[in-house]
């Protein structure tokens, strides 16, 4: 059985993934490049500015970086803000990204 | 026995609010409403009513003021008139759409332009599709009776309830009222128990933005959309219908005064014609009816206390024995007809009840309505009773044409 929500008005909790998969929202997708990324070249938690303008708080700081494609909405900030131009932004769906 | 005193509409809106035992009041002033939150502040002040008075700067953040206390549980009220009311809009619609058990008081007044402040009811009928229920009072005893049932409605249903009387006509006359007891409105009406209660041990966002489908939330509940939202407020306030007449009962048999309908009858039992409208318009339409009687005219009142949710059922059945149909109204949906006139011809659509049915537009911006002006206009009404052309144009009570 399906639970229903009984509220009477629209209401939502704090909690990752309360509205969904908002990852399906995007176009184009971030992809790194590990051979640029400074964490991964200097083998050193290092840099992490893509951590730090990431709005969506889905960039993880170890070494390699992820990206939690659940809930990237592939607004590019972390592509425009890498210094070391580790990150292209890429069609989503295009497997040469 | 209860005790009877002679007050203002504006004050027995006030002495309600305080035997309801109200926790918050936020209003700002305007004219004819002024005097009932000057009352409310003065029983505050004295300690009367234990509530706190929240100051503000408009009437925009009196209603959101209300919107947060009774989100976080407590009982409000406001009151306002006319272009008070109207740059409350906004705020209206989140009130219903937040299912809040708001009560306020519409002390109805003409609007701008040009400047009036002066009693017709097209405020309140402007506010119509937000979701508030409304009911409108004939008298100063309708007044105090009326808040202290709304609350018990609202707060039943969650949903707010706006209660409307004439400006002026009500609110400054001075009318015996008969006070109801504090131990009895005590016991009619049971502490607010809010819908959804804010506490950091279940942090909420409330009224998040909303997609157009449902949504999976984090729990795996299918939450509902926007549409969902919206219908569950269609169906409460199609509901309220039964809630408000079993308040009505409960109220009248505590009272002695009657409440069980969602319309009040003035000689309708064996009424041939049958004259409808809403607050003092229709109390002076029983000084017609009276007058028409002596002249052999088989009339009768119909007053309509309830306009949302409209009492469809209740007013098919009313008219039914009808032979003509006169709807009274102080407001006007422009280019077309009166608010109420276009809802009772929806009432009747394809039940065969069919009689004549004159729309008279009168009382705009307080021009007075006296008695001879309704008879007149019954006379009016039965010469033109088999004219199709009369009765699909308003015709204006004393008014240069």
């Amino acid at each position: 059985m399906e639970k229903k929500d009984k509220n009477i008005s629209a209401m939502s909790t704090p909690a990752i993934g309360e509205a969904g998969f908002t990852g399906d929202w995007r176009d184009m997708k971030p992809v790194i490049d590990h051979g640029k990324c400074i964490p991964s070249v200097k083998n050193k938690p290092a840099c992490y500015l893509c951590w730090l303008y990431c709005p969506e708080g889905v960039i993880k700081t170890g070494i390699p970086v992820e990206i939690d494609m659940d809930y990237c909405k592939g607004c590019g900030i972390c592509a425009e803000e890498c210094p070391a131009k580790a990150i292209t932004m890429v069609n989503e769906g295009d497997e040469n990204g | 026995m209860a005790e009877v005193q002679i007050m203002t509409g504006n004050t027995a809106a006030a002495t309600a609010v305080k035997l309801c035992q109200v926790q918050v009041v936020s209003a700002y002033p305007i004219t004819p409403q002024t005097s009932v939150t000057e009352t409310l502040s003065q029983f505050i002040e004295s300690g009367e009513l234990k509530a706190e008075y929240v100051r503000v700067e408009s009437e925009h953040s009196a209603m959101t003021v209300c919107i947060s206390a009774s989100t976080v549980g407590a009982r409000v009220f406001t009151s306002t008139s006319s272009h008070g009311l109207l740059y409350m809009h906004e705020q209206l619609h989140w009130a219903a759409g937040s299912r809040l058990p708001i009560v306020m008081c519409c002390v109805n007044r003409g609007v701008g332009a040009p400047w009036s402040i002066f009693n017709d009811q097209q405020d309140s009928i402007s506010q119509r599709d937000t979701g508030w229920i409304q009911l409108y009072c004939r008298d100063n005893q309708e007044i105090i009776d009326t808040v202290i049932q709304a609350y018990r409605i609202a707060e039943e249903v969650y949903a707010p309830v706006m209660v409307c009387y004439d400006g002026f006509v009500l609110s400054h006359t001075m009318m015996p009222v008969c006070l109801p007891d504090a131990d009895m409105v005590n016991s009619f009406l049971p502490p607010y128990k809010p819908h959804t209660i804010l506490s950091a041990d279940n942090p909420r966002n409330i009224n998040p933005v909303i997609f157009p489908g449902m949504r999976k939330n984090s729990a795996g509940i299918l939450c509902d959309g926007y549409m969902e939202i919206r219908y569950k407020l269609q169906e409460t306030l199609e509901k309220s219908r039964d809630v408000i007449v079993s308040t009505g009962i409960k109220y009248s048999k505590l009272t002695g005064r009657d409440y069980s309908g969602m319309l009040w009858h003035y000689k309708t039992d064996d009424a041939e014609v049958i004259l409808t409208g809403m607050g003092s318009i229709a109390t002076e339409a029983t000084v017609a009816v009276d007058e028409l009687r002596l002249k052999g005219i088989k009339a009768g009142v119909l007053g309509v206390r309830v306009f949302r949710p409209f009492p469809h059922a209740a007013i098919q059945q009313a008219l039914q024995n009808a032979r003509a149909v006169i709807v009274l109204e102080k407001d006007i949906s422009y280019g077309y007809e009166g608010a109420l006139c276009s809802d009772i011809k929806a009432a009747l659509y394809g039940t065969g009840i069919n009689p004549p049915l004159h729309n008279f537009i009168a009382g705009l911006g307080g021009r007075d309505v006296k008695a001879r002006e309704i008879f007149e206009a019954v006379q009016t009404s039965l010469t033109e009773m088999n004219n199709k052309n009369t009765q699909n144009k308003t015709i204006w009570i004393n008014c240069r044409q």
